[in-house]
């Protein structure tokens, strides 16, 4: 900074160029860093959000549930009268705007079975004046169902209608709060184990892509350039095509009259169709396939660049062509293999649409479950926690990436 | 061929062979698959296996009937126009917004360089369904979900880190003194980008394009998620097609997106060649 | 040069905008394959060349959650929908369908007036006019079957007897049904059990007793190619569809009429749709007489006894009418109270 040679003058011209300079490069990013903000990152982030923040019960019964505030769901006792009839003025008005559907399903999610109730009791409240239910709405509940009684409801009202809640996160972990607070292990233990088969199914398809990519990346970038550029094409034309075709083929192949079976029944190899297609065998053989490409590429990279001599003096050395191929090549090759173990393990645990397609029940993985709570069970707040997971997981293993790879060292084909 | 050194023993060179072996599989395992579905397009019957007609090449066990199927189903056709007219649009954004960014990463002076690129990377890294969800959600709030527009901008974030890295990687060896060169002879900087820089990085951007065309093309779960049923695509169509009815109409659309697969290959290896070629000039 | 190729560039594509957004006035979804291709033929072609409106004819396998999400986040992109009875009284009552204006639906071409005309069970609801009925059953294929001809749900259960895979639409309806009738419970307590506990545990436990030899298919339409390609020896579908594979394709499957499930079809206008009074227009036509005389192609029973003029009185026996004491009336409310909290444990017990 402090060059004596140089002037004031010209130390603040240059400085003067530098900031101009990067304000320019910076004037280059902002546009796209303004598109991927509107059209990505915040759309994220809105994700985000949702995963804690449930707004819908309150704006349904805002004022049962500020009376609920004053109530201790502890104590034992239920809310007060007016409490109560509060709610029943407000479940009449839901039911005339066909609401009272919307807080049954609401209030059922926190206590199963009590979307029957709500909605049968909103139509005899319904058929009572607002100014009637105000006085005594209570004992109109009362009447209606004897389980308008029952603390447990109330308390599951009250808990469905908090704004911010950490729920959803817990339920994304097989847990939930007992009845008195405490954080317990929930019944069925459904997510963690997906996650966990998530990453299984994740890892034997980087395991595969490696030990079967590694030989066809060893051939190539031996052969001679000729027959390696011809062969290339083969690695190449897989990548290029559509998902969507690579995944039909394998159905093709691996349903029950597809080509495999028909041409072991044909070879008399076997008798009985195998059942491979909707299993977890399917899915891991179908994504080995679709990525084994994104494994081949680094690995041909790399051990083109590694120089044949210093395996040849190895061996002229007199060391043994396997040792020497352990202690010598392998190591030369990490690079590579870390390149691509990492980006096959961070594409396949994300993977959605093959396992969709071909893994049956069986061979689901995360993905397949956040998309179930998005489109089958409308669970989205559900389907944000879980994929608020995935996506820490996610940013982890790009930071590991980064870390080790460097993300401006990602070439393609 | 790897020759083998003389000293070879018959066990190393068998081991050897067998590598060679292996690898000749796993090219077969790579295009088998991918091979196997042509001759079942043509296939007379509404099945996905060869028939025994087939196997005997007899004429009548083949037919177009698949291949005229698409050319008379609305559903296919406005499936075409949608994926072509989506992929070309999403690719114009990527393309414009991504060189532009790559050209401003790539100057040493960029502050916060790395953080910068790895957020215009992202999209790439993120699972697809987890940009899907906040889309829909995010999408609706602004009315452009089940839109042109909402599809559109959402393929064309997903194609932009793959500009951003092509244009990158070609503009890796590129002398900025050139860019000054030319600003201090008095060319103004449009001209100088269009006559200075879009020569040197034009294979780049190509295939940055290419890919980012590619992304679109072939992306079924952000079109699943937000588009409406007037913006079906050729992969959302065939994602329904073989969740409900499996017929050889899909074998006859997939051969087609393979061929078109190899178009895009050709194209992107002769890029490369003129850009390697480029290189080797310039430097 | 440049410039020429940006303007065309930019003519194309606002060409194409206006091309495309101008094509379809009206989205209509159904539930695709055999049943699909009748409305077609029956109700949406005549309803395009008789008005001129173009209408978009959508494929979905079912249940609320597409239409659901589609309300909830305010982006409707489905005008008229054919749903399952069981399934529309939990979306009206949540508020996602127009209420259906009943009183304007037009009399029966014979004259007989429209809330005459109808079947009650086709105007119970005041969300959606109800369309056919029809019914879930399991088939098997001659080809496939061995251990003889199954005849009740207790075989379609019986493993050893039958073995072989079994193939069942992923969702907890009619599965559950089909679980407690095997395990003997008589059909008009069926329901009260499955709202206890017990009746649930009960179900569930009947269903592990086949689950390694169950494949789950997610659409109706997938059903019939299990059945054709060995895919499973016994399959559940709606009966048209296994109709339509007999009939047209001259399959070789046979049903089992015990314990079906039967339901009505009915078609809805979804809340807030763009197009409300051109898909109230289309729900009018489509239910009238005539094009309702159609759906027995695909033996589903017409809504209207006024259909009955144009109906062959020889596939009579083939419609589920004709079956209705060996089956089992879906119950709409049972589904709408416990739809989701069963779906949620069926959920969880597939993943176990």
């Amino acid at each position: 900074m402090s060059n004596p040679e140089l002037t004031p003058d010209e130390i603040k011209q240059a400085d003067h160029n530098r900031r101009r300079s990067k304000l320019l490069a910076t004037l280059f990013v902002i546009p796209l860093l303004l598109f991927i903000f509107v059209t990505f990152v915040a759309p994220i982030g809105t994700m985000l959000y949702r995963s804690f923040y449930h707004p819908t019960v309150y704006e349904l019964i805002p004022n049962t549930l500020d009376a609920l505030d004053d109530w201790s769901e502890d104590g034992g006792e239920l809310p007060p009268n007016p409490t109560l009839n509060t709610f029943a003025v407000e479940l009449k008005s839901l039911f005339e705007e066909r609401l009272s559907g919307k807080l049954a399903e609401e209030i059922n999610r926190a206590l199963p079975g009590s979307s029957s109730l709500i909605k049968s009791t909103a139509r005899q409240v319904s058929r009572a004046d607002t100014a009637e239910l105000e006085i005594s709405g209570a004992a109109l509940l009362f009447d209606t169902n004897s389980k308008w009684q029952q603390i447990e409801l109330w308390q599951a009202i009250k808990k469905a209608g908090s704004v911010f809640t950490a729920d959803y996160y817990l339920t994304a972990l097989d847990l939930e709060r007992d009845p008195s607070g405490e954080i317990v292990q929930r019944g069925t233990q459904i997510y963690l184990d997906l996650y966990w088969k998530s990453l299984k199914i994740a890892f034997y398809i980087t395991l595969l892509t490696a030990l079967i990519g590694f030989p066809l990346a060893w051939y190539l970038a031996n052969a001679p350039t000729r027959v390696a550029n011809t062969l290339m094409i083969f690695v190449l034309l897989p990548f290029w095509t559509s998902l969507l075709v690579r995944t039909t083929s394998w159905i093709a192949l691996l349903q029950t009259n597809g080509v495999v079976n028909s041409t072991l029944q044909s070879l008399h190899i076997i008798s009985e169709p195998l059942e491979m297609m909707y299993t977890q065998f399917a899915t891991v053989i179908a994504m080995t396939h679709i990525l084994l490409p994104f494994m081949i590429l680094p690995l041909y990279s790399v051990m083109k660049g590694i120089d044949p001599s210093y395996f040849r003096a190895a061996l002229s050395l007199g060391a043994k062509p396997i040792p020497a191929f352990i202690r010598i090549y392998l190591p030369m090759t990490v690079p590579g293999f870390s390149a691509g173990a990492l980006l096959v393990f961070i594409i396949s645990i994300g993977y959605y649409i093959t396992p969709a397609l071909v893994g049956g029940t069986e061979g689901q993985m995360i993905s397949n479950l956040i998309a179930f709570h998005m489109q089958s069970s409308n669970n989205w707040e559900l389907a944000a926690a879980l994929g608020s997971l995935l996506l820490l997981l996610i940013t982890l293993l790009y930071w590991l990436y980064d870390r080790l790879v460097g993300i401006s060292n990602l070439k393609l084909g | 061929m790897v020759q083998f050194p003389r000293y070879f023993t018959i066990w190393q060179k068998l081991g050897l062979s067998g590598v060679k072996l292996t690898a000749w599989l796993v090219l077969l395992f790579l295009m088998a698959p991918i091979l196997v579905i042509i001759p079942l397009s043509f296939n007379a019957e509404p099945y996905f296996t060869f028939t025994e007609g087939m196997l005997a090449f007899e004429p009548e066990a083949y037919s177009l009937k698949w291949y005229q199927e698409i050319l008379a189903d609305d559903k296919w056709l406005l499936a075409i126009k949608n994926s072509f007219y989506i992929g070309i649009m999403a690719t114009i954004i990527a393309t414009v917004l991504g060189t532009t960014a790559a050209i401003g990463l790539t100057r040493a002076d960029m502050p916060f360089q790395r953080m910068i690129m790895a957020l215009l990377l992202s999209p790439m890294i993120v699972p697809v369904i987890i940009t899907a969800a906040g889309m829909f959600f995010f999408y609706s709030q602004l009315d452009i979900a089940g839109s042109y527009i909402g599809v559109i901008l959402a393929h064309a974030a997903l194609g932009t880190p793959f500009v951003v890295i092509t244009v990158n990687a070609a503009l890796a060896g590129f002398d900025y003194s050139l860019v000054r060169a030319s600003l201090g002879m008095g060319a103004k900087p449009v001209y100088t980008f269009f006559k200075v820089i879009m020569p040197l990085i034009r294979p780049g951007v190509i295939s940055g394009a290419l890919f980012a065309f590619v992304t679109s093309f072939d992306e079924v779960i952000v079109v699943l998620f937000l588009a409406g049923p007037e913006q079906r695509t050729i992969p959302r169509q065939m994602f329904s097609g073989l969740r409900e009815e499996i017929n050889p109409t899909i074998l006859a659309v997939a051969t087609l997106l393979v061929i078109l697969s190899g178009l895009l290959l050709f194209t992107m290896e002769y890029l490369r060649a003129r850009s390697e070629k480029m290189r080797s000039a310039t430097v | 040069m440049k410039k020429k190729l940006l303007s065309l560039a930019a003519a194309v594509s606002v060409g194409m905008v206006a091309n495309l957004a101008g094509a379809a006035e009206l989205t209509a979804v159904s539930f695709g394959g055999a049943y699909g291709a009748a409305q077609q033929k029956h109700m949406i072609d005549p309803y395009m060349e008789k008005t001129g409106n173009k209408v978009l004819f959508e494929n979905y396998s079912g249940g609320v959650a597409e239409l659901k999400a589609q309300v909830e986040s305010g982006n409707v992109l489905w005008d008229v929908v054919d749903m399952e009875v069981i399934d529309l009284e939990r979306a009206c009552s949540e508020g996602l369908l127009e209420v259906f204006p009943q009183d304007q639906l037009p009399p029966g071409d014979d004259g007989t007036p429209a809330a005459e005309d109808f079947s009650k069970e086709a105007l119970a609801n005041e969300c959606g006019v109800g369309n056919i009925v029809w019914t879930v059953l399991y088939a098997y294929n001659h080809d496939t079957i061995q251990g003889g001809e199954p005849k009740s749900m207790i075989d379609f259960f019986d493993t050893k007897t039958f073995p072989g895979k079994r193939a069942l639409r992923k969702r907890p309806q009619v599965n559950l049904e089909w679980a407690l009738l095997a395990d003997g419970v008589p059909k008009d307590q069926i329901y009260d059990m499955l709202e206890t506990e017990e009746g649930q545990a009960r179900a569930f436990a009947k269903l592990d007793t086949i689950k390694d030899d169950i494949v789950w298919f997610d659409s109706w339409s997938q059903a019939p190619q299990l059945l054709n390609d060995g895919g499973a020896v016994m399959v559940q579908s709606a009966n048209g569809r296994f109709f339509a594979a007999i009939t047209q394709e001259n399959k070789p499957f046979e049903m089992v009429w015990d314990g079906h499930v039967f339901d009505l079809d009915v078609w809805a206008v979804v809340k807030g749709a763009k197009n409300k009074e051109t898909a109230i227009d289309f729900v009018k036509f489509a239910t009238g007489s005539k094009p309702l005389s159609g759906m027995p192609e695909v033996a589903y029973a017409p809504t209207r006894k006024s259909s009955a003029a144009y109906i062959d009185a020889s596939v009579l026996p083939k419609l589920p009418s004709a079956h209705l004491d060996e089956g089992l009336k879906a119950s709409s409310l049972f589904w709408a109270d416990y739809g989701e909290s069963l779906s949620e444990k069926f959920n969880e017990w597939l993943l176990k």
